[in-house]
């Protein structure tokens, strides 16, 4: 069966989706990632969307369900790289993922998680 | 009316056309010399040759002896009638001016048709009938023409405005700036929308400023689509700030009940600018100040 490799580098976790998701993979992630965040203890998951190129409301709400899923984990999420075109869909759409943090690349995400982490680091 | 009616009729508009040419073309000239000739913007020796191309190519379809100017023999003078309304709605004639270029020719060729018939009533109306109904035809034929060009001149405006109102700027690495200017429609706001998506990927920006000094009002609609662009851009991960609301557009947002709540507005654009470099870490002295800290 297909799955989505979930990578640890250090206390976060990457995961980085490069097929077309479906309903089933979105739900097999989701399984995947809480238990491995459980596991590993990680605080931090970064998923990269960036060569995602079509999404549904299934999908925005799985990015969202993974989010909260991960905070009541102690595991703070970013998502990164989503395409313009992705973006408007989810707004076209109504879901603005509140509550998840985003970030432009997978430098910037991991920048964002450790400082939410380690708290600001001095420039 | 007979169709071989009209055939002689059209054969007799020939021969006369023919005969009198000369005489049509002066008459018809001076015709138009008057109130409606535009001498600002066509050369009278410019419009001589159009007049005479008109009544040769006039002839040759008056003596095909179809009088329906949709057919093959008188596809001549429509491209004639075509050229000249397109280059008049270039010039900027008027509509009017453009048409009564065709419809003046009547009365030169109806005194001339006079005289010719003067004895015979039924073959005059007869033949007036079937000149009337000619010219009139080709009369709106250019009208149509004209229409279409200055139709087609609209839209292209319409296009370039369009790709022109929608700069996205870079004010510094990772800060993109959106003056908006003009009014603000859904297909408008979807081009502004992707525009301003694509530069945040392209220069890899952190911080975009959308800047709506010159937009004159927002309605419900515009502030949705300004929504909509915050968290699109937000969800992409770049950071949105609004500068340049005015007083107006202030108290319409908050009449209308429109929750700016989660956006940043800054008053200026500068504002913006200054928040935007304060969020990507970067802070500005002057440089008396540094020379005075390293003494």
């Amino acid at each position: 069966m297909e799955k989505i490799p979930i990578l640890r580098m250090g206390e976060f976790l990457l995961v980085t989706i490069q097929v077309d998701m479906h309903d089933r993979l979105a739900m097999t992630l989701q399984e995947d990632l809480t238990n491995r965040i459980s596991e590993t203890g990680a605080r931090g998951v970064l998923i990269d969307i960036s060569s995602l190129e079509i999404v549904d409301s299934f999908i925005g709400r799985m990015l969202g369900n993974i989010a909260a899923m991960s905070r009541v984990l102690d595991a703070q999420t970013v998502v990164v790289g989503m395409q313009p075109a992705v973006a408007i869909t989810l707004v076209e759409l109504g879901m603005s993922l509140q509550g998840v943090r985003t970030a432009l690349n997978v430098d910037a995400g991991m920048e964002v998680l450790r400082e939410s982490v380690d708290g600001p680091r001095a420039m | 009316m007979s169709r071989t009616l009209q055939n002689s009729d059209a054969a007799r508009l020939a021969e006369l056309i023919t005969n009198q040419e000369a005489a049509i073309l002066e008459d018809w000239i001076k015709e138009m010399s008057g109130a409606t000739r535009r001498a600002d913007l066509i050369k009278d020796a410019d419009l001589r040759t159009q007049c005479m191309q008109f009544l040769r190519l006039l002839r040759q379809g008056a003596e095909s002896g179809n009088l329906d100017i949709e057919s093959a023999a008188w596809k001549p003078i429509r491209d004639l009638l075509g050229d000249i309304s397109r280059s008049r709605a270039q010039q900027g004639f008027t509509p009017s001016e453009t048409a009564i270029f065709v419809f003046s020719v009547k009365k030169p060729l109806f005194s001339v048709l006079r005289e010719r018939l003067g004895t015979d009533a039924n073959a005059l109306a007869s033949e007036l009938w079937t000149a009337t109904e000619l010219i009139d035809s080709l009369g709106l034929y250019t009208a149509e023409i004209y229409l279409k060009t200055r139709t087609d001149i609209i839209r292209r405006q319409q296009e370039e405005m369009l790709e022109l109102s929608t700069p996205v700027v870079k004010l510094w690495n990772g800060i993109l700036a959106l003056p908006i200017i003009g009014t603000l429609d859904s297909e408008r706001t979807q081009v502004v929308m992707e525009a301003l998506l694509e530069g945040i990927v392209k220069t890899n920006s952190k911080v975009a400023i959308i800047d709506i000094t010159g937009v004159p009002t927002v309605d419900t609609l515009v502030a949705q689509h300004l929504l909509k662009t915050v968290t699109a851009a937000r969800l992409m991960g770049a950071d949105c700030i609004i500068s340049g609301v005015r007083p107006q557009i202030a108290q319409t947002i908050v009449h209308l009940g429109i929750n700016l709540l989660d956006v940043t507005t800054k008053a200026t654009l500068a504002d913006a600018f200054a928040l935007a470099l304060q969020r990507t870490g970067i802070s500005l002295e002057h440089l008396s100040n540094i020379k005075t800290k390293g003494a």
